[in-house]
């Protein structure tokens, strides 16, 4: 007997309440047993943006934009496209990896709605080429759908090169146009003019797999799990914990609480690098009793970026962390805007010199004039967020600066925050 | 409306005509950069600017009307 397809559905029973949502999945499930533990997607394509928007859905790649915002901007103009970015080109950050092999239907059914609700014929799926396993994963859930029929969306799974900017938004128009992996001068924005010269609506996997439940189980239930901020977001806890940790959480939840879930503590922590690289660190008093949320972050001048939650562990140098990082995120400059190219390596060599001992002071007040000088002018936000990095550095571990100065660098610590070995733009 | 001098961060090279055809509204970062007055270009400079814009030889240089830029 055929079920009765209704909008918004039930959720089948031990997915109605709580967590997990998107982690709910087993890994390596085919097609026809996602269809089961899911159901269908019943939200018709038309409704689904407004439904997104009472949502409150925002994005997950490190923006935070509202959801239905964008789709909206690409819904209203002439055969666009979508991308589902899962690059995931930041270190500290292993979701979109995780979600990618656990539950690759979830994602390719936003995809699939996301592109029905704005109007496009294909939606181009886009993984690090390095993550073999994840690209596996999702070439076998392609190619499970075509064998069931893809609703009429053309689902292409492409491979980014292994660098930082790859999933810059218009480094990744810029790629799949058949250019380099690096980002380009904008306007126009990609939701104007991006893949194939067409409005082209650029998500982050994690944000279209949420999509593809509210497509399901509508923007109520979304909104049952999370306060003030609706739902749930996945994050990556490091640091602090015994080896990096994927965790699904409802927003609202305190930073504290999370590590804890994770197996950690901030107790004997001095800091927290929240949201990535071009994030910043908190001190963990203060970042312990934060609840994630875009204004309890932004009220401790943070926010979720995209997901990264890294505890400095007792004894290891936030300094030292924060100059090796800053050396890396030089070297993944595109080498396109003087600014950047100059400015990122200049700062870095200053922050070297602050983990060295600053004897003279001249670094300290280099290091302030250039992230100035270096902010805002580059084609792309890479500069921005290296000098959102720095700054937060410079303020939170002002007492290591000092320390330094009197007495050198700290006695050397295994590192805590991955500079991985990158490959090329091409 | 008057216009505001924009630079396409790519296409500069870093030459530096602009900021000597144009001292009262560009100056040169440390590494030859141009950092441009982010106002609308007053009248008494127009001529100025719009030598400065056919000067640079990576033609990186514009006057546009768009709203103020934020890289947003």
């Amino acid at each position: 007997m055929p079920k009765m397809l209704s909008w918004p559905m039930a959720p089948p029973a031990g997915r109605q309440h709580g967590l997990p949502r998107l982690l709910a999945t087993e890994a390596g499930s085919s097609l026809g047993q996602h269809l089961e533990d899911w159901g269908p997607m019943t939200c018709p394509p038309r409704a689904l943006i407004d439904e997104v928007a009472r949502a409150g859905l925002r994005g997950r790649g490190g923006a935070g934009f509202p959801t239905a915002t964008k789709m909206d901007a690409v819904a209203s103009r002439r055969r666009p496209t979508v991308v589902a970015n899962g690059s995931e080109g930041e270190p500290a950050s292993a979701k979109d990896k995780v979600l990618l092999k656990s539950a690759p239907h979830l994602v390719l059914d936003g995809a699939t709605i996301a592109a029905q609700a704005v109007g496009a014929g294909e939606a181009f799926i886009c993984v690090e080429r390095g993550a073999n396993t994840v690209v596996q994963s999702v070439a076998d859930a392609i190619a499970d759908r075509r064998r069931g029929g893809t609703q009429g969306v053309a689902l292409h799974l492409v491979t980014t090169p292994n660098r930082y900017l790859a999933g810059e938004e218009s480094a990744l128009v810029h790629w799949l146009n058949g250019g380099d992996a690096k980002p380009t001068v904008t306007p126009p924005r990609p939701y104007e003019r991006g893949v194939h010269a067409r409005p082209t609506l650029i998500q982050n996997v994690e944000t279209l797999a949420h999509l593809a439940l509210i497509a399901r189980y509508g923007s109520d239930w979304f909104r049952a799990v999370g306060s003030p901020d609706s739902g749930t977001a996945l994050v990556t806890v490091s640091g602090i914990v015994a080896r990096p940790v994927v965790l699904e959480v409802a927003l609202g939840t305190t930073v504290a609480d999370v590590v804890a879930a994770a197996g950690g503590s901030l107790r004997n922590s001095e800091a927290v690098l929240m949201g990535g690289y071009f994030g910043t660190w908190v001190p963990s008093s203060t970042a312990a009793a934060a609840h994630l949320g875009v204004d309890a972050l932004r009220s401790i001048g943070t926010s979720m970026g995209c997901g990264v939650i890294a505890g400095l562990p007792a004894g290891t140098c936030g300094l030292a962390e924060s100059a090796r990082v800053t050396r890396w995120l030089a070297d993944q400059s595109a080498g396109q805007c003087g600014p950047c190219f100059n400015g990122l390596p200049a700062i870095a060599g200053a922050l070297e010199t602050l983990v060295d001992g600053d004897r003279n002071g001249r670094a300290a007040k280099q290091v302030t004039r250039w992230l100035t000088m270096v902010e805002g002018r580059g084609a792309c936000r890479h500069p921005d967020g290296a000098v959102r990095f720095v700054r937060s550095a410079l303020s939170v571990f002002a007492a290591d600066i000092t320390g330094h100065r009197r007495h050198g660098p700290c006695r050397a610590t295994p590192p805590m925050l991955p500079t991985p070995r990158s490959g090329t733009w091409r | 409306m008057r216009k505001r001098l924009t630079v396409d961060p790519i296409a500069c090279k870093g030459h530096g005509l602009c900021a000597d055809l144009l001292p009262e509204w560009i100056q040169l970062d440390d590494w030859g950069y141009p950092i441009i007055n982010p106002e609308r270009v007053p009248e008494h400079l127009d001529a100025h600017a719009r030598r400065a814009v056919a000067a640079c030889p990576a033609l990186a240089l514009a006057l546009r009307d768009d709203l103020a830029v934020s890289k947003g």
